[in-house]
């Protein structure tokens, strides 16, 4: 029991004034970004990262992390009253989420989604606690060749399990690859693909790629579908939240898949969208009140957002312990991680205690103040979004400009944020998914550095990815997930008796 | 043609979008890699040379490209893209922001966000001179407090600026 010593200590870090300060700070950040259409928990993130550059990376991280929480909070406000998701996760809460609010129950859903929001998240931080260290203590002994199986598998994870084409996930990661390659090769010290251009000396800046794939790309979407805000009031009184959590202990065995869900899918990084997706549907198909699900059922709104919270929340499980992020958000932070000087992966454990116990500690109290202000602010920030988006639209277009230039100080990221912008637009419409083009930006020179590391090993053969149990084990399991959807096609196949015509 | 009665129902197909996006992808890949080949894709004294991983990266993205080409063209959707009413909201905001971007190195990035935000706020959202005017004056300066005094952050800079002495 170790960990609960480390965890004491996390919290004797975080409760400091300064640090619960960046805490609430954080969080009222991060909601006012999750309901804000085109500031979303990855690029709100990225764009107040370089803001943390001068800030004790503890301090730095407890807000960002935060800003991250609230993201999660956010989305479900914008979902139920104004049946806007603020956040691909919270898509599947608009089912029962919006319903229930026209019903004059926005109350009840919001507290229920809140308050699933936390159980989710808590249930993911437990997990944490009680599993990083183990995995991080094991993942210590990888070599290189197991190093890049992970990165394998975590790519793979998103071929067999993103709903969008295959080739598609394939094309766009790659091209994240290739796009990390770029500028001087880590390993050599070469330059490479810069074709003599200056600007691109020190390549893509995941950074930059983040703010504009994800803030002004979505910018876009939103003009383009002529969004016009109409909400439901939104009032939550404490005998609203009472009763609400009254009735809320009957769905435990919902909460509890949910989690489970949730946590599964945060750790393969399929994500939060994913999760919340299978979560309702699964709840849709064993509750009881299942053929009644999209008319307003306090059930549908449980099940998306707990699985949302705990995969949120448990994608940073393989982010601090191996150093392979499982969202988009995670990626940012571990980009963060590096900026302030410290190396994502099993040694933080042992190197950097008080961080990553302090971290885990915010986590904890994060969720619990994030609770608090949300049920208490709702009003003010459904508030925010009744402010018209044409005053809104160009205001966040100068946020996301300041923070693509903050990252380095250069004009040229500005003009790089445009073109990652456009190309947003473009792939989302056509179906690309975003978030492994952005790890692959993100990973590409440490998944390239063990792959060349082990090839060293090896004097070029492709055998030492399968020269011992370990690593052959997470090749294969990497390998079954890239395959899956062909594997599952042709099960179904076998499945299905060949009928005579 | 912004008036036209068709402007709703007519615009560029889907698939056509995705062959073209799925063909721009490609050509990404193709440059990848011919950069690959101009640092070499061989064995070293390092172990692998700069280009050997991003070769094989070129390749596949041409490969899954070409694939996604020609699926989008024989199978995908023939549906809209989007109408040439939505594409002209779209190219609301990508024209004024390329302009944006193109002179922030010259008037500053302070300068610039005014003129945006007025821009927007008078020309698409059409309220009043006194309201625009104070939304795009205060959120720059709300800014250069938060950026320049509190964080120690500077931001690009213009003539005004200068002549101002900030």
């Amino acid at each position: 029991m170790d960990s609960i010593g480390d965890l004491m200590a996390g919290f004797a870090v975080v409760l400091s004034w300064q640090n619960l300060l960046y805490m609430v700070i954080g969080i009222v950040l991060g909601v006012i970004i999750g309901v804000l259409p085109g500031l979303g928990g990855a690029n709100g993130v990225a764009i107040l990262l370089p803001l943390t550059f001068s800030m004790s990376p503890t301090s730095a991280i407890i807000l960002l992390s935060c800003i991250y929480w609230g993201a999660l909070f956010g989305g479900a406000i914008t979902s139920i009253l104004f049946n806007i998701p603020g956040e691909p996760w919270s898509v599947a809460t608009t089912f029962d989420g919006h319903p229930m609010a026209q019903n004059g129950k926005a109350g009840e859903a919001l507290t229920a989604a809140f308050t699933s929001s936390f159980v989710g998240a808590l249930f993911a931080v437990i997990v944490i606690t009680l599993a990083a260290p183990l995995v991080a203590s094991f993942a210590l002994q990888f070599g290189p060749a197991e190093k890049f199986s992970v990165f394998f598998l975590a790519f793979c994870s998103f071929v067999g399990m993103g709903k969008e084409p295959p080739t598609k996930t394939i094309a766009a990661m790659m091209l994240g690859f290739a796009l990390a390659a770029v500028g001087t090769d880590t390993v050599t010290g070469q330059l490479r693909l810069t074709f003599g251009s200056h600007e691109l000396l020190s390549g893509f800046d995941f950074l930059v790629a983040v703010i504009g794939l994800f803030g002004i790309g979505e910018i876009l979407l939103t003009m383009e579908e002529g969004l016009s805000f109409k909400g439901k009031a939104a009032s939550i009184n404490p005998t609203v939240v009472w009763q609400t959590w009254k009735e809320l202990p009957r769905y435990w065995m919902t909460s509890l898949r949910s989690c489970l869900i949730g946590c599964w899918m945060g750790i393969t990084p399929a994500g939060a969208t994913p999760a919340s997706f299978m979560s309702y549907g699964i709840a849709k198909r064993t509750s009881r009140k299942g053929d009644k699900f999209g008319s307003g059922e306090i059930e549908g709104v449980i099940a998306p957002e707990t699985a949302a919270h705990a995969a949120g929340t448990s994608a940073l499980l393989p982010m601090l312990s191996l150093g392979v992020p499982g969202s988009p958000t995670a990626a940012v932070l571990l980009g963060g991680l590096l900026i302030w000087g410290l190396q994502p992966g099993p040694l933080l454990f042992v190197e950097q205690k008080d961080f990553v116990w302090g971290l885990i500690a915010s986590m904890y109290l994060g969720n619990i103040v994030g609770l608090i202000i949300v049920l208490t602010m709702v009003p003010f920030f459904a508030a925010i979004l009744r402010v018209p988006f044409s005053i809104i639209a160009p205001i966040i277009l100068v946020i996301c400009a300041i923070g693509a230039y903050t990252v380095h100080n250069n004009t040229f990221d500005v003009v790089m944020m445009l073109v990652f912008g456009v190309a947003g637009y473009f792939l989302k419409k056509c179906n690309y998914p975003l978030a492994p083009l952005v790890l692959a930006i993100v990973l590409g020179d440490k998944a390239e550095e063990s792959f060349r590391q082990s090839l060293l090993i090896s004097q070029g053969g492709l055998g030492v990815f399968f020269s011992n149990g370990l690593v052959s084990t997470i090749m294969v399991l990497g390998l079954v997930a890239l395959f899956w959807p062909a594997l599952s096609n042709l099960y179904a196949r076998l499945l299905t008796p060949a009928r005579p015509t | 043609m912004s008036n036209s009665p068709n402007d709703s129902s007519s615009g560029p197909r889907q698939h056509l979008v995705e062959v073209g996006v799925a063909a721009f992808m490609a050509l990404l890949g193709v440059i990848t890699v011919i950069g690959s080949l101009q640092v070499g894709i061989g064995w070293g004294a390092e172990g692998p040379k700069s280009g050997f991983f991003p070769f094989w990266i070129g390749l596949i993205v041409v490969a899954t490209s070409l694939y996604n080409l020609v699926r989008a063209y024989t199978h995908g959707s023939r549906k809209l893209f989007a109408n040439w009413h939505e594409l002209t909201q779209v190219l609301k905001v990508v024209l004024p922001l390329t302009i944006y971007v193109g002179v922030i190195p010259w008037i500053g990035i302070y300068i610039a966000s005014a003129l945006l935000i007025a821009g927007f706020m008078r020309w698409i959202g059409r309220y009043s001179w006194l309201l625009t005017l104070t939304i795009s004056i205060a959120l720059p300066v709300v800014t250069y407090i938060t950026f320049e005094m509190w964080f120690l952050v500077p931001l690009p800079k213009g003539p005004l600026e200068d002549l101002l002495g900030l």
